[in-house]
């Protein structure tokens, strides 16, 4: 026992066994109690490393488990309804058809629409904080409102649209002479737009503020105005990392579920244009998963939410690759 | 007798409360070299900084005082116009490094949004290029990003995209400070070239390289211009004893 612990020291020289070491050449009696002291250390050293990596490793698991389970429990309507699921334009659980293609144009549109919305705004707060005002009141006040955006509960941000933007909505298709709804893809873009900026607005402000300053100084001396640098030297600089928050929002936009569910009108048709009502992947699920009395209908339910996830990690996983190769630069 | 070019006159900077450079009077002479030379903190790269206005882009720094251009107060003028009057290059090589060669050199010209026609272009990279002893090196990789090239290729890129502007003046903060000695010395040999079409002001911490390069001599200390003088006369009868103590390195 007295031989293992020693080899287990030998193993790991450049922590606690220097000192354990240096009290055994002492040879004292009175040292025993402070070498066990540091065996226990030891072990409880070895029992958290390991506990660090269960843990650690479980999310990988818990990932695939909800990836397998998906597949699995979507294998039933893979059967019956084959790859047309994906192109189906018809969603009718009572006769068991099942086509996703109003819900996967419908996520798809709302989520483009919104990032359209929000680039602008994202690209400007990016811009504001990262190279006009990166210090003081001003850009403290709007970073932390702009991140506050993104803390806000979605049932919230769909109260609010319903309340307000909805009507507001409905006016302007009046004035267009559009089928004055309010409920839509227009609106949940709105809405969506509002909460995605949060994200590629910090990941743009943190790239620009990345930008080296003996890069600008030099535009600076060759005569180049601000708005100059921003776009010959600022934007080319961080292109990539601006496209990886803009992926980042998308991927958010395609997931989020309630504030969509409540302003999008949820309907199965498909949407004849960006001011008809439809329906996203995410709010049928969350809508009609109750309703699911039957096997095929939950499968079906199901496999939407495998497709969701399919796209939204292939997204999130581009943006990431993108940040990371931006960094490593 | 020569004419001076660039003339400061009672020119004071800060960085907010703290006074860094305190009246500065000089008067710098059509195509000479001037090396302005003093301890780390003694205000010479702020104080150059100050000629084509690359001061003031720090928050909280500011400016009193006139700097002259050819009689023409810098101060009055759009920052914009100063700059391309007076050319900067800096303490490390800093081409953009999504540029290619002849973008880099070009820079200046895009960057201001004006458009010229390739054989403009193509003359003015190569009049530059050739300016800065480096065309026979890159003619044939052009196109190649300025990030390509070795450091002293990178700072005398550098200084061709500050000559493609065609300024009257040059500035250098320390441009050799970051340049291994071979580098260094192409580039000092640059100099006797350029001041024939260019006033050239060097901010530099080596006392050997002001004497080998300049005409004549600034020495700052503690933010004060304390003696300017032909270069020569500097080095061998210094009339402040500052400048003396400086000089013979009894303190850097």
């Amino acid at each position: 026992m007295e031989a293992q612990k020693d080899t287990n020291l030998a193993t790991r020289p450049e922590e606690t066994s220097g000192r354990v070491v240096s009290i055994k050449k002492q040879g004292t009696v009175s040292n025993t109690k402070r070498i066990d002291r540091s065996f226990r250390q030891i072990r409880a050293e070895n029992v958290f490393r390991r506990t660090l990596v269960i843990v650690a490793l479980s999310m990988v698991v818990l990932v695939l488990g909800i990836m397998l389970t998906l597949i699995w429990q979507s294998t039933l309507s893979i059967r019956s309804s084959g790859v047309g699921y994906l192109w189906g334009k018809v969603w009718d659980p009572v006769r068991d058809i099942y086509g996703a293609y109003p819900y996967i144009l419908g996520t798809l549109l709302t989520s483009f629409l919104a990032l359209v919305i929000s680039i602008p705004f994202s690209f400007a707060v990016g811009v504001f904080l990262g190279e006009y005002y990166p210090k003081g009141w001003m850009s403290d006040l709007l970073k932390n409102t702009v991140e506050l955006i993104a803390a806000v509960p979605s049932v919230i941000y769909g109260f609010w649209a319903l309340a307000v933007l909805v009507p507001i909505v409905r006016d302007f298709e009046t004035k267009i002479g559009v089928e004055p709804v309010g409920l839509g893809i227009f609106s949940s873009s709105l809405i969506l737009a509002v909460m995605v900026i949060p994200y590629a607005a910090s990941l743009g402000r943190s790239m620009i503020q990345m930008v080296p300053a003996n890069l600008k100084e030099a535009a600076y001396s060759l005569g180049a105005t601000r708005w100059e640098v921003i776009r010959f030297v600022i934007f080319p600089y961080t292109r990539s990392g601006l496209f990886a928050g803009i992926l980042l929002s998308l991927g958010r936009a395609l997931g989020e579920t309630m504030a969509v569910t409540m302003v999008i009108g949820n309907t199965s048709l498909i949407p004849k244009n960006i001011f008809s009502p439809g329906n996203t992947m995410a709010s049928v699920i969350a809508n009609e998963f109750t309703e699911a009395d039957h096997p095929v209908y939950l499968s079906a339910l199901i496999e939407l939410g495998l497709v969701l996830f399919l796209v939204t990690v292939v997204i999130n996983m581009i943006g990431k690759k993108m940040i990371s190769r931006f960094t490593n630069d | 007798m020569e004419s001076t070019i660039v003339k400061s006159v009672d020119y004071n900077a800060y960085f907010g409360e703290n006074h860094v450079v305190k009246n500065v009077n000089i008067e710098i002479p059509r195509n000479n070299v001037i090396a302005v030379m003093g301890p780390s903190g003694c205000g010479k790269t702020t104080f150059l900084r100050g000629i084509n206005r690359m001061h003031e882009l720090i928050p909280g720094a500011t400016a009193r005082g006139k700097i002259m251009l050819n009689n023409e107060d810098v101060m009055e003028m759009h920052p914009i116009f100063v700059r391309l009057k007076i050319g900067m290059v800096f303490q490390r090589p800093n081409p953009f490094p999504n540029l290619s060669i002849y973008d880099n050199v070009i820079a200046g010209y895009k960057l201001n949004g004006i458009k010229l026609p390739k054989a403009d272009k193509d003359r003015i990279v190569e009049h530059s290029l050739t300016r800065v002893a480096l065309w026979k090196e890159v003619k044939d990789s052009l196109t190649k990003k300025g990030s390509f090239l070795s450091g002293g290729q990178q700072q005398r890129l550098c200084i061709a995209r500050a000559v493609a502007m065609e300024p009257e003046v040059l500035l250098f903060d320390e441009p050799t400070s970051a340049l291994d000695p071979i580098s260094t010395s192409t580039v000092e040999e640059l100099f006797h070239e350029l001041k024939k079409n260019y006033t050239l002001i060097i901010v530099t911490h080596n006392m050997q390289q002001a004497a080998r390069v300049s005409d004549k001599t600034a020495f700052f200390y503690m933010g004060e211009l304390v003696e300017y003088d032909v270069t020569k006369q500097m080095f061998t009868n210094p009339k402040d004893t500052r400048t003396q103590n400086y000089i013979t390195g009894r303190f850097s």
